[in-house]
Formats: structure tokens, C-alpha cells, sequence
């Protein structure tokens, strides 16, 4: 079993490992980085559990060869604080009581986040649209949705106001 | 959207409650909340190790089969495997969810080792350094099967010469209070009631079986600690159930079962089987090394047991003014291959009938049925919704008969303060007068002055508090097998007073006079008719050798060849397994054993 380096940006760090042939992004965060916040739901992209941001862009980590992230930039729910202070998108999610189980939140916040980068206002169909491949099973998506509109709206006025 | 959901409606009942309260009704935040939004709450996979290894099963591809032989050899030999597990590696290969609370018989090994009587039960076992390795190693394993007659319908499953599909339980239905292959509830007459009823209505209802589906698939990782226990961190909704048939499958003592869960990504009733925590402790103990045993989403959705699927049969007499004077239920839960906690779901169910109406003659017979199928197990609100839904259903179409409004006729019927149910206990504190209002009112139906002045506080009790002199019989008694004295002392026919189950299923009359056996007690549990030999051996404790049988091969993979670190101090042999028998259930239910 033959392994290969990779290196790419992790939540801004530099990281390298090795990795085996066909392993998959969220098996090589999980096991070989040891960013567990990334979570397995499904393991062939039907959840949304996994979600990661590969150079901005949601991308199933379960489906994404590791080798295919080579110098770009990968981001998680792991490096969504900014030092001790919580991510906008985070705090709402917290004030909604938008995470029962918390299983389904990393990869419902890194979906909710990569719209906001791209849609800083997004309408309530927008937010729905962006988080369509995310199962929920506890919570319900109503919770969900107000926290990342209440999100986008504190993020627009901390930018504008 | 949202804000007006919760509607309070405080002016009822409002001298049972105290609203002075410091927590109930202001909002708090949970404990757990910024774990979830930071990812950093520990879920039973998000512990790392080194050294962690990876176990898979090998599963039946049929419903029903004998195993004729099986063997590991080339599944041993396949790179980084370091062991394999079967059926007599466990030590009590025998187990049934509820005898924690002394209710069932074991009926269902860890790793089947005769005969597989569900498509995904596991068979053996391995535990590699990989996931991947595992898997591929179980793609070696030969089982050669001798395919036998399934069955896959409750009603069929109880049909005489029905393949068995349970050992324990030979005639397909789980054993009540060593009594009756059925639960049973009598209360007044109903025969009596449906030759007084202006009409008698019957339907059946078909409930479908439902995985939980949690986003979080079932797992455990167990591993060596230093203080001579193992650590199990596990995905289980029930830590103290998981831990305590750990401790009996593997015969140790629970006090060295170190058990973290708590953390569980959805659970909805799925992760109580304790499936994953045994099997982990026990590649921990045969290998020295930390073990992960997690079901992949196919393994959670094929062999994870889902809520399972029921049969109602309702028959009711009614008058012509809309009160319904007698209720028949016949039930069917269908447990699949094996009884989990199937046989508490229709002691909970009987509980509850006949719904929240007051009716004087109720009458029903529920059964606990082994099929083919995958073993069913707790879903929210298991053993209710089934039969709510066809309870209501029904009702909607007892106010059709009597060309009533359906609202108007639930309030009609519905049980009152004072009243006695079905259960021989008053009601009290009941609501659904109320409910039924509020509904109308929020759906603009327009309800008669009567319904709307009926309350749950006025008209109950008095002639509604009567239980009516009760008709009861031995439908569906047990007979004693092999001649063994009954400790009731009453050895007779499962049959005398036939009530009317068979005329509702359109079967022979002596459908159920195949003499259904007492429960069959296997002397050990592990020693099957064909192989009579290997008793259950408490094999972590005399097995040092942890790694499989010295290799031939030229050039063995490292892993099967290095010696894995011996296990922390053996258990202590076990004691002589008692052996025990279906019991009472009254510590849950109420519900007497005589």
C-alpha cells in the first residue's frame, strides 16, 4: 500500500500528511490531521454531514479524493472561531436552538457560511436552497434557517454599520 | 413563521398547576450547545488511538439458513487482519435485551453459529488494521449455508407449520408470564356488547416498519485502560443497558466496564440494541488493542433495527347515537428474527387501549411475532403509534357509519374524569375534550353548543366508573411441553373459551390449536443438535494467543504474525449461567404477573 504526500491549507495553517491511494478528504482530516469536526453521516454524499469548503466552495469531504485538495485551501467548522470569540453563524445557531443532536452542525454551518461569503443577504429561499443537501434529523429546519438569516443580518450590519 | 406555535392555554386545569416555577417555561441554553456549533462534541468515533483497529462482520445473505460449516482460513491470511471472531469466541453467546430487567428469554447470539434467521445477521467477525482490511477480509470469509423456508408476514408466522423461526420460540410468538403466546386485556364483555351494538365495524390496519435513520450511524471504540478495565465509548442512547450486556455476553464484571457515551448524533430509538459495545470489548480483549466497531450508513439502514411493523384489527360495536359500547383489538407486532424489545412494546401498547375513549367492554389479544425479517427495536413512541393511527383512523370511520361530525363524535366518547379504564385504573387529569375544542376552534369547525360546553371535569365517573362483570378464557394458554408440571398447577388446553380472533382473520378454526409449545430452554446456549461440543468457553481469559493460528504462508502479513499484546488480567471464570425464565414486567408497566 503505497502512500503519498499532500500538502494544503488547513483552516489557514499549513499541514502535510501522507495519504494511501483513493483516500477520501474527510477520512484524511479525521484520522490523519485529527480535525474531528468534520463529521461521516452517509459516506456517499447523499447527507451533507461532511461538508467542507475546498477554496471557499462547499464540497462533500466523503466524496472528495484527498489528493485532489493539493495546495488548495480547506476550511472546517474547526477553524470557524476567530481566537476565543465565536463565529456569527455559530452564536445564532446556539441562540435558535438550532443543533439538538449537534451531528449535522458542522456540515450545516460550513454549507450556511460558504452563502454568506458568496450572498451576504441572502433570502429566506436562498438559505433553504443552500442548505438543501444537509439532512436534519432532530431539530427541524425552521430553527435552522432563522439562525443563519439572524446571521447574515448581524454580519451585514457589523460590515456596514 | 414560527412565533405563534406554542399556544399556552393556561386557564385550563389551572389548579393542578404551579407556574411558579425558576425554570420551567423561561428559555435556557444547553450544556451541550457550544460543543455543537464548535464540532467539538465527542461522538463515540471522535476519540483518536493509536494502534486503533477496525472491525467488520461477515452477514447472511439470507433470510433463513442453516450454517452448514464455515471458514476463516483465507480471511485470516489477508493483510492486516489480526483476528477473527465467531459465535464460540464469545463467551455467553446468548442474550435478550430485557433479561436486565428479568423479562424474556435469550434468544439471540452475538454471532450466530447454527443458524442465521434474518438477510444481514452477523456471522463472524474481523477485526484488522484498517476498515478497508476488514472489509476486504470479510469478502474471504466462506459460510456455506443450507437455505431453509422463511417466513415474512406475522399472520403467516403463526400459521401452523410455519418455519421456526426462533429457537427460543419455536411457534414464532413470544411467551407471556409463562402463560399465553399473546398479551392479553379483558374488561367487561365484548361478545355481549357486539350482540347489543346497533352496528359492528371492523378494519385492518397495516403500519410499515421505519428506520430511525440518525445522522450519526451506530458505533463503539473500545480500548485497554491501566487501571485493569476497558473504556467503551459508545454511540448507545441506554449507557447503563449497553454496560450491563457487555458485562453478561462477555461474562465480566460490569465494575470493569469503564462506559462513556452520553454524545449521540440522533438516536430516536435506534441505539439501544447494544450491539457494538460487546463485540468492541471483546476485540479488545483478544487483541490488546484499541477496537472501533461502527455500522457504515448501508450497515445502519439494512441491519440497524428499525421501529417494527404492525397489524391492527379493530372491531367495534356501536349505536346509532354514536357511543361506542365494545372494542376487539387483535394486534400483531412484528419483531423480526429475534425479541429485543418487541415483547415491551405490546405490553406498552395494551396499556393503552382502547385509546382515550371511555368504552365499557374492550377486549384484546397482541402478539409478539417472530419473522424473518431484521430484528425490530424502540422507536419514538413504539408500541403507541401504531395503534393510534389505527385507532383514529377507525374512528373517523365509526362517525362516518353513524353520520356524525368526527370531532363531535371523539368528544362524544371521549373518557372523562372518574371514568374507569380499560386498565382498571380512574382516569385523571385527562384533556382531550379540551384538545378537541381547541382544535375546532383553530380550524374554524364549527362545533354543536354541546360539544362545545363538554369538559373533561363534568359527566365522568358514576355509571362510567362500573367495570362490567368480566368475561375471561384461556384463548391462546400455552401448552406445557414435554409433560413438565405448570407452576400454576393448571396443565390444559391452550384453548377453552375461544373468543372471536379466528372468525376476524378468516383462518381455520384451529389455526391456534397446534398446540403452541412452552418456550424451549436450550441447556446451554451455545451447544446446538449438530454440534453438541463446543460449549461456551470464556475465551478472552484462557486464550493468550491473541493472534490467529501460526501462518504457512512465505511471507506472512506483519500484522497476523506479530503477537498482539496479551489482554489485561483474564476475568475470573463465570459462574454456572442461571438459567432464567420469562417474568413479571411489573416493575415497568403495573401489569401483574397473576
Amino acid at each position: 500500500m503505497s502512500k503519498k504526500p499532500l500538502q494544503f491549507i488547513h483552516n489557514g495553517r499549513a499541514e502535510a500528511v501522507f495519504v494511501e491511494d483513493g483516500q477520501n478528504l474527510l477520512d484524511v482530516l479525521r484520522r490523519e490531521v485529527g480535525d474531528l469536526t468534520a463529521k461521516y453521516g452517509c459516506g456517499q454524499g447523499a447527507c451533507g454531514t461532511c461538508t467542507i469548503l475546498v477554496d471557499g466552495q462547499p464540497q462533500l469531504s466523503c466524496l472528495t479524493l484527498a489528493e485532489t485538495v493539493e495546495g488548495k485551501s480547506v476550511e472546517t467548522t474547526g477553524g470557524m472561531m476567530d481566537g476565543s470569540e465565536l463565529h456569527p453563524l455559530q452564536a445564532a445557531f446556539m441562540d435558535h436552538f438550532a443543533a439538538q443532536c449537534g451531528y449535522c452542525t458542522p456540515g450545516m454551518l460550513m454549507a450556511a457560511n460558504a452563502l454568506l461569503r458568496q450572498n451576504p443577504n441572502p433570502s429566506r429561499d436562498e438559505v433553504v436552497e443552500a442548505i438543501g443537501g444537509n439532512i436534519c434529523r432532530c431539530t427541524g429546519y425552521q430553527p435552522i434557517i432563522d439562525a443563519i438569516l439572524e446571521a447574515a443580518g448581524k454580519m451585514s450590519q457589523r460590515r456596514y454599520g | 413563521m414560527g412565533e405563534a406555535m406554542l399556544d399556552f392555554r393556561k386557564d385550563y386545569f389551572k389548579d393542578e398547576r404551579d407556574d411558579d416555577l425558576n425554570e420551567i417555561g423561561k428559555p435556557t441554553q444547553r450544556q451541550d450547545a457550544l460543543g455543537h456549533v464548535t464540532g467539538r462534541s465527542p461522538f463515540y468515533d471522535d476519540h483518536l488511538f493509536d494502534g486503533l483497529l477496525h472491525l467488520k462482520c461477515a452477514r447472511s445473505p439470507h433470510h433463513h439458513a442453516r450454517v452448514r460449516n464455515i471458514d476463516t482460513r483465507e480471511a485470516e491470511g489477508m493483510p492486516g487482519v489480526v483476528r477473527v471472531l465467531r459465535g464460540k469466541d464469545v463467551p455467553a453467546n446468548l442474550n435478550t435485551l430485557l433479561s436486565l430487567l428479568d423479562f424474556g428469554l435469550d434468544d439471540e447470539p452475538v454471532l450466530a453459529e447454527t443458524k442465521v434467521a434474518y438477510m444481514g445477521e452477523p456471522v463472524v467477525a474481523v477485526i484488522a488494521e484498517t476498515e478497508r482490511q476488514a472489509l476486504d477480509a470479510v469478502a474471504k470469509v466462506r459460510i456455506d449455508y443450507e437455505p431453509l423456508p422463511h417466513v415474512l408476514d406475522v399472520e403467516e408466522a403463526l400459521q401452523p407449520g410455519a418455519p421456526a423461526v426462533n429457537e427460543t420460540y419455536p411457534s414464532n410468538a413470544f411467551i407471556y408470564y409463562e402463560k399465553y403466546d399473546h398479551q392479553k386485556l379483558r374488561f367487561g364483555d365484548v361478545e355481549k356488547g357486539f350482540r347489543e351494538a346497533d352496528q359492528v365495524i371492523e378494519n385492518v390496519y397495516q403500519m410499515s416498519p421505519i428506520e430511525q435513520a440518525p445522522t450519526e450511524p451506530c458505533g463503539a471504540i473500545a480500548a485497554p485502560e491501566t487501571n485493569d478495565r476497558y473504556v467503551c465509548y459508545t454511540s448507545t442512547q441506554g449507557l447503563f443497558f449497553s454496560l450491563g450486556t457487555t458485562a453478561k455476553l462477555l461474562n465480566v464484571s460490569s465494575s470493569r466496564l469503564h462506559f462513556i457515551g452520553g454524545t449521540v448524533g440522533g438516536g430516536f430509538g435506534g441505539k439501544v440494541d447494544s450491539l457494538h459495545e460487546p463485540l468492541a470489548v471483546l476485540g479488545v480483549m483478544l487483541t490488546g488493542k484499541p477496537v472501533r466497531y461502527g455500522y457504515n450508513r448501508e450497515e445502519e439502514m439494512q441491519v440497524g433495527a428499525p421501529r417494527g411493523g404492525e397489524r391492527w384489527v379493530i372491531k367495534d360495536g356501536i349505536m346509532n347515537d354514536g357511543r361506542i359500547i365494545a372494542r376487539k383489538f387483535t394486534g400483531y407486532f412484528d419483531s423480526g428474527a429475534y425479541t429485543r424489545l418487541s415483547s415491551y412494546a405490546v405490553v406498552k401498547g395494551t396499556g393503552h387501549l382502547p385509546g382515550p375513549y371511555t368504552i365499557p367492554n374492550v377486549s384484546s389479544d397482541v402478539y409478539c411475532v417472530y419473522t424473518n425479517r431484521t430484528p425490530s427495536t424502540a422507536m419514538r413512541g413504539f408500541g403507541i403509534t401504531g395503534v393510534d393511527f389505527s385507532i383514529e383512523c377507525q374512528m373517523d370511520k365509526l362517525a362516518h357509519a353513524v353520520s356524525m361530525d368526527p370531532i363531535e363524535f371523539r368528544i362524544l366518547n371521549s373518557y372523562r374524569d372518574g371514568d374507569m379504564k380499560a386498565h382498571r385504573r380512574e382516569t385523571k387529569n385527562s384533556a382531550l375534550i379540551e384538545c378537541c375544542q381547541v382544535v375546532a376552534e383553530k380550524a374554524n369547525w364549527q362545533l354543536s353548543a354541546a360539544a362545545k360546553d363538554a369538559s373533561s371535569l363534568k359527566d365522568g365517573g358514576g355509571d362510567r366508573a362500573v367495570i362490567l362483570p368480566t368475561a375471561t378464557d384461556e384463548f391462546g394458554r400455552v401448552q406445557t411441553a414435554n409433560g413438565e408440571p405448570r407452576r400454576e398447577g393448571r396443565p390444559k388446553t391452550h384453548l377453552s373459551g375461544k373468543t372471536g380472533v379466528d372468525a376476524v382473520l378468516d383462518v381455520p378454526a384451529d389455526a391456534y390449536g397446534r398446540g403452541i409449545g412452552a418456550p424451549h430452554q436450550p441447556s446451554a446456549p451455545t451447544s446446538p443438535p449438530q454440534q453438541p461440543t463446543p460449549a461456551p468457553q470464556p475465551t478472552p481469559a484462557a486464550a493468550p494467543p491473541a493472534a490467529p493460528p501460526p501462518q504457512s504462508q512465505p511471507s506472512p502479513p506483519p500484522a497476523a504474525s506479530k503477537p498482539a499484546t496479551p489482554p489485561p488480567v483474564p476475568p475470573p471464570p463465570a459462574a454456572p449461567e442461571v438459567r432464567r425464565s420469562p417474568t413479571r414486567f411489573s416493575s415497568i408497566s403495573g401489569l401483574r404477573r397473576r
